[in-house]
């Protein structure tokens, strides 16, 4: 199958879909390559290098599959080929009228901003890749604007202190700005609501600030409501105080489809020094910070520059195009199981399924929800003897129908049992909850322990022989001397090689 | 009011309470030895009051004797065996332990028969028969001698397999699923029969049955699904234990069974999840039998290295992943993995260890082997938690597994061992498969990880292969 690369026709866009490296891994899948004239000149791949690497410059209209950076536009639409695949940005939770436009055409569309947070599909998360890039460049960005160094430095004509960046947000754009303003010498700090972050934020020499190291013991009281608004004032207070104290404010809070949080007030702004330079990577969707202008940087009146780029990642287009096209190429390797240059679509795969919203000519968005974790096996104690059979996922109604049925006829067992026998058997039942969920928090490496121990427990049953002895009865007494002898054993031994095995595991 | 009853029925709450905080205790490696004295506490507890209890009940000075002489020389052969016992051999011993189990609990079946069915113009029939329970009593006999039957049977198939004193292939009886299930069938029947008229007979019927159960069962498993085997046969001991709780009346008999069982069973669980079949599946056994041809697909040359090679390898590299099998244990291989992943660590080498379910003979006994041969236990992880690392690792041993490795499991969907969560070693830079020959494992699946691009053979005993990378490096550190 053939695979075309159009020049991007968004204004202001330097990214391409393929550069001389992805065309290469393109044709190792089997596909041949069809790139636009001038496709890569943003990016600085020049036809001749495409053509170097295998491709063929031409109309990338006319092929099979399209691979784009941006959404198309209504004409390209229109240009794409009866059957045709299109892989491209959708966001098609944000934009419905697009859809409805694409399916009008017999294409089937691939959505690259819509492949599911699993790890599995991680190699193709562009977003991902992009606000790596992004967060590197709002940096780049803010040294360019800030009039000093970032390093500290002792020189003979003085000493200049370093200067301090505050991120605001962990993520992947967070975490690349504090690795990027970290190695330029930068003293950094970072906020993230989700403390689990901060071991993240220390491997990338950043400094995490707790909101209020406090505040997350007194939650665990119970004071769910207040302590949210106690909370938010917390957090302005901190952020009021950063303000003040440091060089320049990278804010990274943004949740795809929903307007960007106000984090940065016009007083904070106010508050800061003048020369100092905020980047706001929020502005696409509002922008974190009071006065931020979208795709603009502005003075304020004190002298702060607040830069509302929204083309961060497209500001380094080589490695931009290059990480998009390698997101590009790992969805194709995907969807080319045999190397044939064949595209074929599994339905059956939840990173296909989720990444298609087009398939010819039908919506299919959106997907599924898509399972992260696999669901825990629970409610499989109940019955007595739990023969826990792992099947395929249950359905909610069946899970409770079963769990009533089994329910239902313990109930009528025990209901029918004599009263001496209830007892026992209540006994019985809470016992068999109780192993259940006592194991399942066993560590896997303490398995064979575990076993040795269970065994030297159950030579308890050595309890029922000691009752037996010595009644009478010859034939009761010695077949009880020999139950006794075979559960000692059991006993002494089971104790004892535990032992001896929990002895050997050692830490380094 | 305090008597000698009251005393033991306390001792039996402490004693179960015990035994509870024995097992929550193994659930990390910090808390494991003292799960293990409470346990031990918990026996004490419990012997001591049932042996105070049985004197308090006029027993003969000669059941003193006995009582005293037989635990003896239980504790000294069990102690004696836990004190030998090699390693390897764990699954064996812990396989011999629960025929044990399952024995005594025939016993004491029969026993609770000869007391009470067996002697019905008797004391204690009589008062059971008051109370209208002298049908149930029957019916516990039978069900824990029969539990207990298949259990000791099971275990000695079992210990006899991993001993590799039989061969550890399936048995395949024609309709051996019929088999089962008609032994079943006519368990209950005969549990019925035996209700209504309780005669010696029935109860000899019912024993050789389950004996012949019991083999059955585990002669029709292969060798591959020990680890299940051996955690299914953990719980019908404890099922077997509570059912003779119930046959004595006994509460601490019956909490420590159930916990036993529920344990056990939930073990068998997680070794199914990890293989990715059903419970029943492994029980009716015969997994890879049918798999065996349809493997004439060709798949192209393996590369071979050598021992100095691989030294060359690992010396340059960043971070090194062992994924041990099976192989590992047979070969004996553990203390040289352990020098092995010292040396390495000596020279900044990131080593760690990727563990999967149901590597091995026994859940967890990858862990212990390493443990032995002094690994520490937290560079050793489970497939979960080190199956995203492979993509940044730069070599990784694959020491005597085959099918916890085989990318088959998660890229072909027709391969008998589709959609088996295996260790994706194959995502890493280099992979070094140690391997006596090219043959298939247990599964009787070809692995198509031994022709990757980036997988090199090394052929031979695990053991001289690793000794001899050992020597390799120490001669190229001398030479530097």
């Amino acid at each position: 199958m053939q695979i075309g690369i159009p020049r991007e026709s968004h204004a202001g866009e330097t990214r391409v879909a393929a550069t001389p490296q992805t065309v290469g891994q393109l044709l190792k899948l089997g596909y041949s390559v069809v790139v636009e004239s001038g496709a890569g000149e943003a990016s600085s791949f020049s036809d001749a290098a495409y053509v170097e690497a295998g491709a063929t410059v031409g109309d990338p209209w006319a092929t099979e599959i399209v691979l784009k950076v941006n959404a198309p536009s209504d004409d390209e639409i229109h240009a794409l080929a009866d059957g045709a695949t299109l892989v491209s940005l959708i966001s098609p939770a944000l934009k419905p009228e697009l859809l409805e436009a694409l399916s009008a055409r017999p294409v089937t569309v691939l959505a690259m901003d819509a492949v599911p947070r699993i790890s599995r599909a991680q190699s193709l998360d562009v977003l991902s890749s992009m606000a790596n890039i992004a967060g590197y460049r709002a940096v780049v960005e803010a040294a360019h604007a800030f009039g000093r160094f970032f390093t500290g430095q002792v020189t003979a004509a003085g000493k200049v202190p370093p200067a301090k960046v505050l991120v605001v947000g962990a993520g992947v754009a967070g975490l690349a700005a504090i690795g990027a303003a970290g190695s330029m010498g930068a003293v950094v700090r970072a906020t993230d609501p989700r403390p689990e972050v901060a071991d993240q934020v220390k491997s990338l020499g950043g400094e995490y600030l707790y909101v209020d190291p406090e505040a997350a013991e007194v939650s665990a009281t119970g004071y769910a409501k207040e302590m949210g608004e106690d909370y938010k004032a917390r957090e302005a207070a901190l952020y009021a105080e950063q303000a003040g104290d440091v060089d320049i404010i990278i804010t990274t809070a943004l949740i795809p489809g929903r307007p960007a949080p106000r984090i940065i007030t016009a007083e904070m702004v106010a508050s800061m020094k003048p020369g100092s330079v905020i980047v706001d990577m929020a502005a696409a969707n509002g922008g974190n910070v009071e006065g931020t202008v979208k795709d603009q940087a502005i003075l304020t009146d004190n002298g702060v520059t607040i830069i509302g780029y929204t083309d961060l990642a497209g500001r380094l287009p080589a490695t931009a195009s290059q990480l998009y096209g390698t997101n590009l190429v790992n969805l194709l390797k995907l969807l080319t199981p045999e190397k044939d240059g064949e595209l074929t679509l599994d339905f059956e795969d939840v990173v296909q399924r989720s990444v298609t919203v087009v398939r010819d000519g039908e919506i299919t968005w959106p997907p599924p929800p898509v399972q992260v974790s696999a669901a825990p096996a629970a409610a499989a104690a109940a019955a007595p003897v739990a023969k826990a059979e792992p099947k395929a996922p249950m359905t909610a109604g069946r899970r409770l129908g079963l769990t009533f049925a089994a329910a239902a006829v313990l109930f009528v067992l025990i209901a029918l049992s004599p009263a001496a026998l209830q007892v026992h058997l209540t006994v019985f039942a809470l016992a068999i909850v109780i192993g259940y969920y006592v194991i399942g928090h066993v560590h896997h490496a303490l398995h064979t322990p575990l076993m040795s121990v269970t065994n030297a427990i159950s030579g308890i049953i050595v309890v029922g022989a000691l009752l037996q002895i010595g009644h009478g009865d010859v034939v009761v007494t010695s077949l009880a001397t020999l139950a006794i002898l075979l559960a000692s054993i059991n006993v002494f031994g089971g104790f004892a090689v535990t032992r001896r095995m929990l002895a050997m595991f050692s830490r380094s | 009011m305090f008597t000698l009853e009251t005393a033991a029925t306390a001792a039996y709450v402490v004693a179960a309470l015990l035994f509870i905080m024995a097992l929550a205790g193994l659930s990390k490696h910090e808390t494991s030895r003292s799960g293990n004295s409470f346990g031990m506490a918990g026996m004490a507890v419990a012997l001591v009051a049932t042996i105070a209890l049985a004197i308090s009940r006029h027993i003969e000075p000669l059941g003193i004797g006995l009582l005293v002489g037989a635990m003896a020389i239980g504790a000294a052969i069990g102690l004696w065996r836990a004190r030998v016992v090699e390693m390897t051999g764990m699954p064996e011993l812990i396989a011999l332990l629960h025929s044990f189990v399952g024995l005594a609990a025939v016993l004491v079946g029969w026993n609770g028969y000869l007391h009470v069915e067996g002697d019905l113009g008797g004391a204690e029939a009589a008062v059971l028969d008051g109370q209208n329970l002298l049908g149930i009593h029957s019916a516990e006999v039978f069900i824990g001698v029969f539990i207990g039957a298949v259990t000791f049977t099971g275990s000695i198939v079992a210990n006899l397999k991993l001993s590799a004193r039989i061969k550890s292939t399936a048995l395949m009886l024609p309709g051996k699923n019929i088999l089962n299930v008609g032994a079943l069938v006519v368990f209950f029947a005969l549990t019925v029969w035996f209700v209504v008229t309780p005669q010696l007979w029935l109860l000899i019927v019912v024993t050789v049955l389950a004996l012949l159960l019991g083999w059955h069962l585990v002669a029709s498993i292969g060798g591959g699904d020990m680890p299940v085997v051996v955690s299914m046969l953990n719980s019908y001991s404890g099922w077997a234990a509570a059912a003779s709780g119930f046959l004595l009346s006994n509460d601490l008999l019956i909490v420590t069974g159930a916990l036993v069982g529920s344990s056990g069973a939930y073990l068998s669980y997680i070794m199914c999840k990890a293989m990715n079949r059903s419970f029943i599946s492994v029980i009716a056994g015969g997994f890879g039998i049918e798999a065996g041809p349809a493997e004439d697909k060709d798949y192209g040359e393996h590369r071979e290295i050598n021992a100095e090679g691989a030294a060359e390898l690992l010396s340059s590299a960043s971070s090194v992943i062992i994924t041990p099998g099976y192989g590992m244990a047979v070969a004996q291989a553990q203390y040289g993995v352990a020098d092995l992943t010292r040396k390495l660590r000596e020279r900044g080498v990131d080593v760690r260890f990727g563990i999967h379910p149901v590597a091995g003979r026994l859940p967890g006994h990858m862990n212990v082997l390493l443990a032995e041969a002094k690994v520490p236990y937290d560079i050793v992880l489970e497939m979960d938690e080190i199956n995203d690392d492979f993509d940044s690792t730069s070599v990784v041993l694959v020491i005597g597994a085959n099918d916890t490795v085989n990318p088959a499991a998660s890229e072909d969907p027709s391969s008998p061992i589709a959609g088996m969560p295996v260790l994706t070693v194959w995502n890493a830079e280099n992979v070094i498969v140690f391997k006596r020959s090219m043959a298939s494992g247990y599964a009787g699946v070809q692995n198509p990880l031994f022709f990757r691009e980036n997988t090199q053979m090394l052929f031979g005993d695990a053991k001289d292969r690793v000794d001899a990378i050992n020597s390799a490096l120490e001669s190229a550190a001398l030479s530097r």
